[in-house]
């Protein structure tokens, strides 16, 4: 039952994750989820010590609001400021990040967080935190229900506004010409990919969540050219990966979070060596063939 | 020398943008004919692509105004058509070329709607006017150049507006190619639709626009085509580089070199 539940709560997690992936990585902006998902730090840190619990809600909406400051600085830092996309992006994230690693050294007494569950998470424990009803019925794992309603509202968001995210993904300039706003669709992604960092945290942590939502995207690209299909790759990709990836933690007694990840990069390997139209093995075999022809 | 009209399809006034301080358009002032084929023309630099986004609301101007059909652009967006230079977006992206043409549907089919078989059609029926239903379904990412800008035009296309705006359509394009484009242009202009298009190659100027817009970062000259294409409002466009342009282009007339690439 415990593996069930890992298994299930990973793979909602990285599905979330990945799906968002698909468009953070088409608009060339992987490294702002990375950056997301370390600056919401603070923001968990904050959240925590004014409601005083781990009650799930307030954690999100605390960290969603330090996600979308974090992606609001570094457009700033950009554009007003003339620094270089990657500069910015690299000082904002590390400096809100160390405030929460400060936040939660000073009020390591008080929350009930600590650095490596944030860093490395620990999904190994969410069959033990269970919620349990007023009338002491027990209804599972906390975090299998976070996530499920996380993912849903992600899939909500991208089947809604699939044609606004599609387009403004493409050709923002045009988007724009018809009046759809880019800056508006760009902070709703934001928010969308801050709100699943953080319930991804507790899980996979904030290192690891990057794996989740630039690998299996990456791969599936390297697998299609159609961006529907894309998508279908990355979900299966990721309920694989986190199915893979626990068994492979179990076999070796090691860390979930960090079985999952390499095994997103060796289903990553596998595509870039494999993949029948981008992979190595195909471009190699293309080429001997058009020397034979010569 | 600056031809104002009557009824104006598009009037600029006092139009200046500036990046970080420096003027990139300067006090641009200019009315246009409905149903006019125009081509917007000057040296690099000049503001030309400038003067498109900034009428398409893409970039903030410093001062001045732009009225389309007499209303603010908001209120006749989907009159309205632009075509970004082709260099502006990612043709790895994974998607078909039905796939980008159907997005000139999008701003009719409406927020959290989908495009429907009706929107597929008119995709398919712009396609097929810029002739590449054979690529429908061919991978962006595999056409030429040439082919990349004839999706762009029939994304254009799909959109059925009434005004059209262009950012070098004919940039990096094969022979064949231009000559599609540009019958297709006069056929929309002979439909009373307005197209107006930023174009540098003066070679063909007077073969294929029958209105000009002259800058270079002011506005030089506005007007039809064999009242301002003149030596010497060019000269005052181009400033001294057309002298050693006009000289070549002289002596590779003389010794009958082809003045263009033929691929």
């Amino acid at each position: 039952m415990d593996a069930i539940y890992i298994i299930t709560t990973g793979s909602l997690v990285a599905i979330a994750c990945g799906l968002l992936g698909c468009f953070l990585i088409l608009r060339k902006m992987a490294m702002v989820g990375d950056a997301i998902s370390h600056a919401v730090l603070p923001g968990i840190v904050l959240a925590f010590l004014i409601s005083g619990s781990r009650d799930s809600f307030t954690m999100l909406l605390g960290a969603g609001a330090i996600g979308v400051l974090t992606t609001f600085l570094i457009e700033f830092f950009h554009k007003k400021g003339g620094l270089q996309s990657d500069a910015s992006i690299g000082v904002t994230f590390t400096w809100l990040f160390a405030l929460g690693v400060i936040l939660i050294s000073v009020y390591a007494g008080e929350v009930d967080l600590d650095q490596d569950c944030v860093l490395y998470g620990e999904i190994a424990y969410v069959p033990l935190d269970l919620w349990i009803g007023s009338n002491g019925i027990i209804y599972g794992p906390r975090s299998l229900y976070i996530s499920g309603v996380v993912l849903v509202v992600i899939i909500l968001f991208i089947t809604l506004g699939y044609k606004e995210l599609h387009l403004t993904t493409f050709d923002p300039a045009f988007a724009s010409a018809i009046g759809i706003s880019t800056s508006l669709w760009h902070y709703l992604l934001m928010s969308a990919v801050s709100l699943t960092t953080v319930s991804s945290f507790e899980s996979v942590g904030a290192i690891l969540v990057v794996a989740l939502l630039i690998a299996p995207p990456a791969t599936a690209y390297l697998l299609t050219a159609n961006f529907k299909k894309m998508l279908w790759i990355t979900v299966a990709l990721s309920i694989l990966t986190s199915a893979t990836g626990y068994y492979l933690a179990v076999y070796l007694d090691g860390s979930i979070a960090g079985a999952m990840s390499t095994m997103a990069g060796l289903f990553f390997a596998l595509a870039f060596i494999f993949s029948p139209v981008d992979g190595l093995i195909a471009k190699r075999r293309r080429q001997l063939y058009e020397t034979s022809k010569n | 020398m600056i031809v104002n009209v009557e009824n104006p399809i598009l009037e600029v006034h006092d139009l200046t943008v500036t990046y970080s301080r420096k003027p990139v358009l300067w006090g641009v002032d200019m009315t246009l004919p409905k149903g006019s084929l125009v081509g917007v023309i000057g040296p690099n630099g000049a503001g030309k692509s400038t003067l498109i986004k900034a009428i398409m609301g893409l970039i903030p101007l410093s001062s001045g105004w732009v009225e389309l059909f007499g209303s603010p652009l908001d209120d006749v967006r989907k009159k309205v058509s632009y075509v970004p230079q082709k260099e502006s977006v990612d043709w790895d992206f994974p998607a078909s070329v039905r796939d980008v043409v159907v997005m000139g549907r999008y701003a009719k089919v409406g927020l959290f709607k989908r495009p429907r078989k009706a929107d597929y059609e008119a995709a398919d029926y712009a396609i097929a006017q810029v002739k590449m239903t054979e690529f429908a379904n061919r991978q962006i990412s595999q056409l030429s150049g040439g082919q990349q800008q004839r999706v762009f035009l029939a994304r254009a296309l799909a959109q059925n507006a009434d005004l059209y705006f262009m950012d070098e359509p004919f940039a990096g394009v094969d022979a064949a190619t231009e000559k599609a484009i540009i019958g297709i242009l006069k056929q929309m202009s002979a439909q009373g639709k307005t197209v107006i298009v930023v174009h540098h190659d003066l070679q063909t100027v007077t073969k294929y626009f029958d209105w000009v817009v002259q800058l270079n970062t002011r506005l030089v000259a506005s007007g039809p085509v064999e009242e301002v294409f003149t030596q010497e409002l060019l000269q005052e466009t181009y400033g001294g580089k057309l002298t050693i342009l006009s000289d070549v282009g002289n002596l590779l007339r003389k010794q009958g070199f082809p003045t263009r690439d033929v691929t």
